[in-house]
């Protein structure tokens, strides 16, 4: 059986130049980076090369604004936790959403527990904030905004660039989850004002394990871990120096043409899995259709299919996809994204699919895509409708 | 019948070695197979620990030992609905419900069998102790376990021809002990693990706890059948005929017999008790039940017949006349049977074969309607 991974926004598969980059790292540079000595030295030049090209790439202002990490969760938890420690006496109000990533909605709840309180903006049917609703959650005592760039389960973006523009004349510092976006957008955190950023290499070809947290400078806050000085004490720990190569050979791959060319590859791929659907007479609605929706992502109501069978069954035959999130037991939670776009009591939340796309899939990928759907969603239909089922 | 690998499986998963070997010898004789693990309880429902993340690693391990996808589906409405409630009904009104019964008639071979189909499933395969043996024309008679230990066809004898049709049980053949056994060879996470005990998918726990989690507890007198008050009882759904243990009185009385459960009064919320195992009122000599469902075509033995039966599992069989009368029954014993439980299962063999059962309603002396609920 043919096997199609259609689940880039969980992960990516790893570009061969970054691997073979990492390759030759691992061999060649094993030095710690905080030694002193020919071998300490040699790895420091890699970190510091790695460090300049991944800021140009959001155009930081120095190359010090960027602190790697174990990557999107490490990333979100520090900025949201570590700024509300560091600013406690500044205020104690934090404004997210409601469909941010869990890495952030539990940073935030934990904060909860420890007397801040946090305003959850809702969003739409489109997986959007409204600016007005913003404003209006902003105060004198709001210390922090984290406001993701794009979804990772609907592909909804954020207008970064106006909500940098409110949040910057506030007490309040900017913090976006750029996990899902940064592979595929340009990001400007001058531009946009921001003064935190999450990544992850692993989602756009890099290894895993691996993020940065950009922190503008002049934001004073302590390493999330504790122990050894790196990172200009910002992030304890020995720096993993081949993987911090590879995710910059990664983000060097994906320059702004490259980008593009994704960009217009993927949005080709949705409109061949939507025209191929409605051909088809698939009984289907995409979940926060907006043209400016992250073009990897897509996720689909099949309506009155259960999304576990679906999972399963396009499983069975040799797709890859994803729905909600998987419960410790395996079992798939209703998706909490889509139950803030629709309400809980939506067939939306235990009826659909997240497909998201990787610079390896190709056309015939979607047509044998389109195929299986068919096959499947037919097939359990017709069990529906005769009464077996 | 199609070739193995051709033939899809879907192999209920629970994470038990029974399943886990299920899915090994099925895998061995090169059927399709898939695992699937039920998660049927939602452990948020209650304060009890839920296992069902430790069960559910088991499963990945085990399946990816043998080589086969696994899954999980979520079943926890559909039990909800068609188990727990009638669980806790039955415990209302003063009766022992089998939840195992009713989890094998609408979960396992019901919404898991429909859930398998959507899959593609030829067949779905259970780790039950039990076997089947098909007929030239597809009909399918349920036999008992090998080992008689171990036999569960008490609890599938609720099922119908059509839900059998299309099940396996591999192990159903075996001892026990040969089960571990293949599990350990066969280096399976399993082997040797801990024989669940608990109800269905609750799992183990303090069940009177759990069942007062749910239902308010109404303490009341505890007497005997004379009126004489022997303390207080901490509602009557904590409480099955015949029980000892709990009852918090000593000896003494006519004798220095322990004392059991020999009765319930529902509407007056009064428990009876009394002395001694072989209590007279604990023993019956008849029976009425409802809910009758065959497995196999009764046609031929007539609206009366002569066959054994179960009164709860894991016990001998006694010879029954069993009389028909529509979906209701009337069992008469060859000898009088302890413990007789209204909200068991009255389940009736032909030997090895089991051929259906009935959920009991009211126990009887000759006449006389015994007071157990």
């Amino acid at each position: 059986m043919k096997h199609i991974y259609l689940d880039n926004a969980a992960t990516t598969p790893m570009d061969r130049s970054v691997v073979e980059t990492m390759n030759k790292m691992m061999l060649n540079v094993y030095g710690n980076a905080s030694s002193t000595h020919y071998f300490g030295r040699q790895a420091r030049a890699v970190l510091d090369d790695s460090r300049h090209i991944i800021a140009q790439s959001i155009n930081a202002r120095k190359d010090d604004e960027i602190v790697f990490t174990s990557g999107g969760t490490e990333s979100d938890n520090t900025a949201i936790i570590e700024t509300a420690r560091a600013r406690k006496n500044s205020g104690r109000h934090l404004i997210t959403t409601t469909i941010e990533h869990e890495a952030v909605l539990k940073s935030m709840e934990y904060l909860e527990t420890c007397g801040f309180e946090v305003t959850y903006l809702p969003v739409d049917e489109k997986g959007h904030i409204t600016l007005a609703d913003l404003r209006a959650a902003l105060r004198e005592d709001t210390i922090l905004v984290s406001i993701m760039a794009g979804n990772n389960e609907v592909g909804s973006r954020m207008p970064l660039y106006e909500i940098g523009q409110i949040v910057a004349p506030t007490n309040a510092w900017f913090h976006t989850d750029a996990v899902q976006a940064y592979g595929l957008l340009d990001i400007d955190v001058q531009k946009d004002k921001i003064d935190l950023l999450s990544t992850s290499a692993h989602k756009l070809n890099g290894p895993k394990f691996l993020g940065f947290l950009y922190r503008r400078e002049g934001l004073n806050f302590a390493s999330f871990l504790k122990g050894g000085d790196q990172e200009l004490k910002r992030r304890a720990g020995t720096e993993n120096i081949p993987a911090i190569a590879g995710f910059a050979k990664a983000v060097k791959i994906a320059d702004r043409k490259e980008k593009l060319a994704r960009q217009q590859k993927y949005a080709g791929f949705k409109q061949q899995l939507i025209h191929g659907l409605q051909e088809n007479k698939v009984a289907f609605e995409v979940n926060g259709n907006s043209a400016d929706n992250l073009q990897h992502v897509i996720n689909i109501w099949f309506k009155g299919c259960s999304h576990e069978a679906l999972l399963t069954n396009l499983d069975l035959n040799g797709v890859a996809a994803s729905a909600g999130s998987a419960c410790t037991a395996g079992s798939i939670e209703p998706s909490h994204v889509l139950t803030a776009m629709y309400g809980k009591d939506s067939p939306r939340v235990s009826e659909s699919i997240r497909f998201s796309f990787g610079y390896q899939n190709t056309t015939a990928d979607i047509e044998d895509l389109i195929t299986v759907l068919t096959k499947i969603t037919n097939k359990m239909k017709g069990r529906e409708s005769n009464g077996i089922c | 019948m199609k070739d193995k690998s051709q033939t899809r499986v879907v192999v209920g998963m629970s994470g038990g070695v029974d399943s886990s070997v299920v899915a090994y010898l099925l895998k061995q004789q090169g059927y399709d197979v898939v695992g699937v693990f039920m998660k049927n309880w939602d452990d948020k429902k209650d304060s009890g620990v839920c296992t069902a993340t430790e069960d559910y690693e088991d499963v990945a391990k085990v399946a990816n030992k043998i080589g086969i996808p696994y899954y999980s589906v979520n079943f926890e409405k559909e039990y909800w609905d068609n188990v727990f409630t009638y669980f806790l009904d039955e415990y209302k009104k003063g009766r022992t419900p089998n939840p195992d019964v009713m989890c094998n008639k609408e979960v396992k071979f019901k919404a898991f069998l429909d859930y398998a189909l959507q899959l593609d499933a030829d067949y779905i395969a259970m780790g039950h102790y039990a076997q089947l043996k098909r007929d030239a024309d597809g009909t399918v008679h349920l036999l008992r376990g090998a080992d008689e230990n171990k036999d569960q066809t008490y609890f599938l004898s609720q099922l119908s021809q059509d839900q059998l049709q299309k099940a396996m049980f591999p192990i159903g053949h075996m001892q026990k002990s040969e089960v571990r056994q293949i599990a350990e060879e066969a280096g399976l996470a399993t082997a040797k693990k801990k024989d669940s005990t608990g109800v269905c998918f609750i799992g183990e726990r303090n069940f009177s706890k759990f069942l007062n989690e749910f239902l308010p507890a109404k303490a009341g007198k505890m007497m005997t059948i004379d009126g004489e008050v022997k303390g207080e009882h901490y509602g009557l759904m904590n409480y099955t005929i015949g029980q000892r243990r709990g009852l918090g009185i000593g000896g003494n009385g006519e004798s220095n017999d322990p004392w059991f459960v020999i009765g319930k009064d529902l509407s007056k919320n009064i428990l009876y008790v009394g002395q001694g195992y072989h209590n007279e009122h604990l023993y019956a000599d008849s029976l009425t039940g409802s809910n009758l469902s065959f497995i196999a075509s009764i046609a031929a033995r007539g609206r009366e017949f002569h066959c054994t039966a179960k009164f709860r599992y894991r016990q001998k069989d006694t010879g029954v006349s069993v009389f028909l009368d529509k979906d209701k029954v009337r069992v008469e014993f060859d000898q009088p049977v302890r413990a007789i439980t209204p909200g068991q299962e009255v389940v009736f063999y032909d030997e090895a074969e089991c051929l259906g059962s009935a959920t009991i309603d009211h126990a009887y002396q000759k006449t006389r309607i015994l007071q157990y609920v």
